[in-house]
């Protein structure tokens, strides 16, 4: 178990035991060579290489759909690769499942935390490592109390993680890995989910880790993290290993340079022109989550033609839940919805498209029915100007989706099944759908989440397009980057409130890092979840 | 109605409540077992049918061989039946994933009609129902004088109240099987990732299921009818698969649901006799009707397992 | 160890499924029938050819199929649409009864007019009885399976008591209604034949949903629901309206396979009108693959089995459930084939 019998202490330099006793000669946690990953057609991981000293911070930088969660997936267990060798603290390892990783030391966090929400704490951390067959709850809690507390993690052991908040659950994966003896920690984009302020919080924890001889693997997009914090980099480009170095002998420009491989294009922005008249107006919106906690109290917005609205915050705070109502998909429970004045509160989908709002939810798979067809997906939302008569026209659904397929560069044909699409190509869909009909207001949520760069960027170009034709466009996103590259105006969401709406040259980091988390420089902790499983 | 009559009407329904409830407290805690990791098997209906029958067959093959204890092995070989066709449907739900809907009712069907083609194979066709004399009745405390009836129940009556319920609650929230199987059943990327073998997990609540409905099975030919017919069943499995969604998948709630279910059952056979105008099928059609009422009113928006009927596939 | 990957399979071979879903039944049940010393061959024989050698037996084959397709299209219907009704068994009951009901009393109307009556109350008869599972389901959000199975024996139940109450035969004393009009008797299709209009009604039914399924904007959006009912609801479709159409559509199509067995094969109400053409309507929807076309082959076997079976029963002396046995195999080894048209198997070997 994770009782060494040697109390380390926190501002101590000695080193972990477990360490003590490895071969010396060794100075590799982990190293996998030559590690190839294939889905379908798509190479994830071409032949990469990749060795994580011990005792240090290991960055695995790359652009979305690079492939650093697919070689940490493998390095866990839940993917198999197809070629390549592990090896574990100089001795080769063959890790087929999750539960041998955990034998090897190697414990992981990933971006969807692999918690059961109606368990306590305490029952998250001993899953799969209960000895014998009774579960002995109080000693368990005991345990895990004196092991939060080794590892400086403030967490309640009784409490079910469905009350606990974003940052706590992710405290409670990283209390899981380190009671079970994980010597290696793998994170994946761990500050996804975090307000500055918590990011501060973890990287201080990392370092204590750190001092204590663990080794960590953080894997991420975010360059300035990386640069803060980590010791080495190695970066991934479409499933290659581009380059790998150390931090401090490097810069951020040399990173962004491996990571994209060329210039990065930010989205040309035009001079904001706006008309000034709200085309979109939200008053004092409320509704209720899908477990009946109010999501939204009294959210007041307007989005004026020809400006782009970014609506930053960390996910949980009702942002969901506010695209849906625009959508027409969640009722609202009081407040009202104006679209050029008139009033469309609780509209159907139907009703919120016929008033010219189009939409892009940030579930891409919940839009496009995955066994149907290009064309079909790209007809749904208006089956009815396809049928005369009565009668569908297939040759006409054909035609408009090949127009579509023309003027948006989708790498697809009509009658392919949508799912066999990259996701890039299926967001590009999406967009066509929505875009093709003029839409006067565009509400988007999460448009890049898990796109590569050139889709990416093909998704931002348009809609600073659409933005120049005179749409009137939200965007919604956890990614602040994306907000800051692309809108004129910010608001920030927290606890299902508009806090502020700040000038975009008004809005640094700093400040909107300290509204996401309530606008109360004491509140460090980050904001607290009461709901969302 | 005078006081001492109701009592003994009172008295003599509680007793044919529990003795009526039994086999659907088998089957439904089976059921919430297997649906506790995500998993709904329809072929409950037809592993209880297969229960009644190899429970039947064993018994009286062990019976005509002179061997005494015949019927508990009728009971043991129908939990095995049921743990093997419990399996068969694992091998469609949980490895090959297919839509668990159909395949459940391909196994009622397969269970079902095996079970008659066995039948007819073992013992022909005859106009007189093959028979075995069926478990007695123990008396615990038959001095009580008025109460006493409630207390004349089968062993296994006795052994599901007393010992089933409160072991399967038991396991379930208190043991690492049970922790296991609700961690799976609500979300199983973290049970895979905590290194907890979902298919296995899987099977073994699929087969205690299927065992539990056996067993269910067999006390109906083996206790409560002392023969095997086609008709022994007659939807008790799908009852059981509503009480699971009344029970909201706990085991002492599944039993609340058996009684309620068994009271009006019970309830009903006795109101025939009372000679109520009403036609004995309206009766018989009662405790269904009641059934889907109470999931009316029970089972709105019910809290299913968050992995229900989604198999797992890790890549 | 084998692991499946996801892929799409082209369609020539989507359409072989169904076959080695057959054939690997055949061989499966082939053990069965040596272990009770039974030729397989032989079986097979008076399974699949016999039935076919004569003019008798091959409309015989029609006939048993025409109940099949009807539920096999209702439970299509309701399958396609996302609402799984179980409940074909009941429905089909309800049809029945309807139609008995109405049969009785057309005594002095011509044909034209009783037989469209019979239908159109058979059909709102099955549509009733699955009215309140979809309620139940659109309203409080209670899964239908359970609504729908659980109002299978409660049909059985009213049926019974009709049969023993109120229309117990007067003349016979036996558990059956007495005739209905000669009026409301579907017409035979053929001299010297049991196959009756009901097969025509039935093709219709396939034909038309065939057409609806393909060429309208409700099909698409019933498919869409039924696939993914956030996406359908996202693009705009009324997923409750159309959830809706598909129970209540469903319902009446089961019904109508009740007024077909009334009207065509018995002319009265009897207990054992379906040995569970409802519940072999799943299996036939699910080897037709949902595919209307498919659906009228699949029928059109299950009742070439279906016919078979009896002369099997006689011919080698095995129990009659021998053809119920092979079709709930085939029915499972269908699901797992049907899984190929959307994975591949892969063998893994394990590095040891």
């Amino acid at each position: 178990m994770w009782d060494v019998g040697c109390s380390v202490h926190p501002t101590s330099h000695i080193p972990h035991p477990a360490f003590l006793m490895t071969d010396i000669f060794n100075d590799f946690a982990v190293e996998m060579r030559g590690v190839t990953k294939r889905f379908g057609d798509l190479v994830a991981n071409d032949h990469v290489d990749f060795t994580v000293r011990r005792g240090e911070i290991h960055a695995l930088l790359g652009e979305n759909g690079a492939g650093k969660s697919t070689l940490m997936r493998i390095l866990y267990g839940l993917y198999h690769a197809d070629a390549g060798d592990i090896a574990v603290e100089g001795r080769p390892a063959v890790i087929h499942s999750p539960k041998a990783a955990i034998a090897h030391g190697i414990g992981m966090v990933s971006q969807h935390f692999a918690l059961v929400a109606p368990l306590t704490v305490t029952e998250n951390v001993i899953l799969g490592r209960v000895d014998g067959v009774r579960l002995r709850l109080d000693a368990a809690h005991a345990r895990v109390a004196a092991a939060a507390q080794r590892f400086g993690i403030d967490l309640d052991p009784r409490a079910t993680v469905k009350s606990l908040s974003v940052g706590q659950r992710q405290r409670v994966e990283i209390l899981k890995a380190l009671y079970h003896n994980a010597r290696l920690l793998i994170l994946d984009e761990p500050t996804a989910v975090l307000v500055p302020q918590e990011v501060d919080q973890l990287f201080e924890n990392l370092r204590f880790l750190q001092q204590q001889g663990f080794s960590v693997v953080f894997i991420s997009h975010k360059l300035h993290e990386v640069m803060t914090i980590t010791d080495r980099v190695t970066v991934l480009r479409l499933g290659k290993v581009v380059g790998s170095v150390d931090t401090p002998a490097s810069s951020r420009m040399q990173l962004a340079a491996l990571m994209v491989g060329r210039e990065t294009m930010a989205a040309v922005k035009p001079a904001t022109t706006t008309t000034g008249q709200p085309l979109l107006e939200l008053r004092d919106l409320a509704a209720l989550d899908n477990q009946g906690l109010r999501a939204l109290r009294a959210v007041n917005l307007a989005v004026a033609a020809g400006e782009i609205v970014g609506l930053a915050g960390v996910s949980g705070n009702g942002q969901v839940e506010l695209a849906e109502v625009l959508s027409g998909t969640r009722r609202c429970t009081g407040g009202q919805l104006l679209m050029e004045g008139r009033d469309i509160t609780n509209g159907t989908p139907a009703q919120m498209m016929a008033a010219g709002i189009g939409r892009i939810s940030e579930d891409r798979h919940a839009s496009v029915v995955g066994e149907m067809s290009v064309a079909q997906n790209l007809a749904l939302e208006h089956l009815d100007e396809f049928t005369r008569g009565g009668r569908l026209s297939h040759r006409r659904i054909r035609q408009h989706a090949e127009r579509l397929i023309a003027d948006y560069s989708i790498k697809a044909r009509p009658d392919d099944s949508i799912r066999t699409l990259s996701g890039g190509n299926i967001q590009k869909c999406i967009l066509a759908r929505v875009i093709e009909r003029n839409p006067k207001v565009i509400v988007v949520a999460q448009p890049t989440r898990g796109l590569d760069v050139g889709a990416t960027e093909y998704v931002h170009n348009k809609l600073v397009e659409q933005q120049a034709k005179g749409a009137a466009i939200l965007l919604i996103s956890e990614d602040l980057d994306e907000i800051l590259a692309l809108a004129d105006r910010i608001a920030v969401m927290y606890e299902g409130q508009i806090l502020d709406v700040l000038p975009a040259a008004d809005a640094t980091p700093a400040r909107l890092g300290l509204l996401m988390s309530g606008g109360d420089p004491n509140r460090l902790t980050g904001p607290h979840m009461t709901r969302n499983a | 109605m005078t006081a001492a009559l109701l009592i003994t009407f009172l008295v003599g329904l509680l007793a044919a409540t529990l003795r009526v409830a039994t086999p659907l407290i088998l089957g439904t805690i089976g059921e919430i077992y297997t649906e506790r990791t995500g998993v709904l098997n329809l072929g409950i209906e037809g592993i209880m049918f297969l229960g009644a029958f190899v429970g039947f067959a064993v018994a009286k093959q062990f019976e005509l061989a002179g061997v005494g204890a015949h019927l508990w092995l009728g009971v043991l070989g129908a939990a095995l039946a049921g743990m093997v066709a419990a399996a068969l449907m694992g091998f469609f739900a949980v490895t090959l994933g297919v839509n668990q809907h159909v395949a459940g009712l391909g196994i009622t069907l397969l269970c079902t009609s095996l079970s008659l083609f066995a039948f007819r194979l073992v013992f022909g066709e005859s106009a007189v129902l093959p028979s075995v004399s069926p478990f007695a009745q123990v008396d615990l405390f038959a001095n009580l004088p008025v109460i006493a009836p409630i207390f004349s129940q089968y062993l296994l009556t006795y052994a599901t109240f007393l010992v089933l319920v409160p072991l399967a609650s038991w396991v379930l929230y208190r043991t690492k099987f049970g922790l296991e199987m609700r961690a799976v059943g609500e979300n199983p990327e973290a049970a895979d990732a905590a290194g907890i073998s979902v298919p296995r997990t899987r099977y073994g609540a699929l087969m205690i299921g299927g065992a539990l409905m056996g067993v269910g099975g067999a006390f109906l030919s083996l206790a409560q009818l002392g023969a095997f017919s086609p008709g022994i069943v007659a939807g008790r499995g799908w009852v059981c698969i509503a009480l699971v969604i009344f029970a909201k998948w706990d085991p002492v709630r599944g039993m609340l649901g058996a009684l309620l279910f068994g009271g009006v059952f019970a309830l009903q056979l006795r109101l025939q006799t009372q000679g109520f105008q009403l036609p004995y099928e309206l009766f018989l059609a009662l405790p269904y009707v009641v059934t889907l009422i109470a999931l009316a009113i029970a089972g709105r928006n019910a809290a299913y397992p968050g992995a229900y009927l989604k198999p797992y596939r890790r890549e | 160890m084998f692991r499946l990957e996801r892929t799409v399979a082209p369609l020539w071979v989507q359409a072989l499924l169904p076959v080695v879903a057959v054939v690997i039944t055949f061989a499966l049940t082939a053990t069965l029938l040596w272990l009770v010393n039974a030729n397989p061959l032989e079986a097979y024989y008076y399974f699949l050819v016999d039935p076919l050698s004569n003019r008798v037996s091959l409309l015989e084959v029609l006939v048993k199929a025409t109940p099949l397709l009807l539920t096999g299209a209702a439970v299509t219907w309701a399958f396609t649409g996302g609402f799984w009704n179980i409940g074909a068994e009941g429905q089909l009951y309800a049809g029945a009864v309807a139609a008995t009901a109405v049969g009785l009393q057309m005594q002095n109307m011509p044909p034209w007019v009783a037989i469209p009556l019979m239908i159109v109350a058979g059909f709102a008869a099955g549509m009733l009885w699955v009215l309140v599972p979809v309620l139940m389901k659109l309203k409080l959000g209670i899964d239908e399976v359970v609504t729908t199975l659980l109002l299978n024996p409660v049909a059985l139940f009213i049926v019974s008591w009709l049969l023993n109450g109120p229309w117990r035969n007067p003349v016979s004393q036996w558990p059956q209604s007495p005739d209905i009009a000669a009026s409301a008797i579907f017409p035979k299709l053929l001299p010297r034949a049991r196959l009756h209009f009901g097969f025509v009604l039935a093709i219709l039914v396939l034909i038309l949903m065939g057409y609806i399924f393909r060429q309208t904007a409700l099909g698409m959006r019933m498919r869409a629901v039924g696939l993914e009912p956030a996406a359908a609801r996202f693009a705009g479709i009324r997923v409750q309206r159309t959830m809706l159409i598909s129970a209540l559509v469903s319902g009446g199509i089961a019904g109508l396979a009740g007024v077909s067995e009334i009207a065509g094969i018995h002319y009265h109400l009897i207990d054992a009108i379906s040995p569970g053409y409802g519940y072999t309507g799943i299996l036939v929807a699910t080897l037709g693959m949902l595919n209307p076309l498919g659906v009228g082959v699949a029928a059109l076997f299950i009742g070439l089995i279906d016919t078979g079976g009896q002369t099997v029963s006689r011919a080698l002396g095995v129990p009659v459930y021998l053809g119920d046995v092979i079709q709930a195999t085939l029915l499972l080894v269908t699901l797992g084939v049907l899984l190929l048209r959307n994975y591949r198997i892969r063998f893994v070997r394990r590095a040891s």
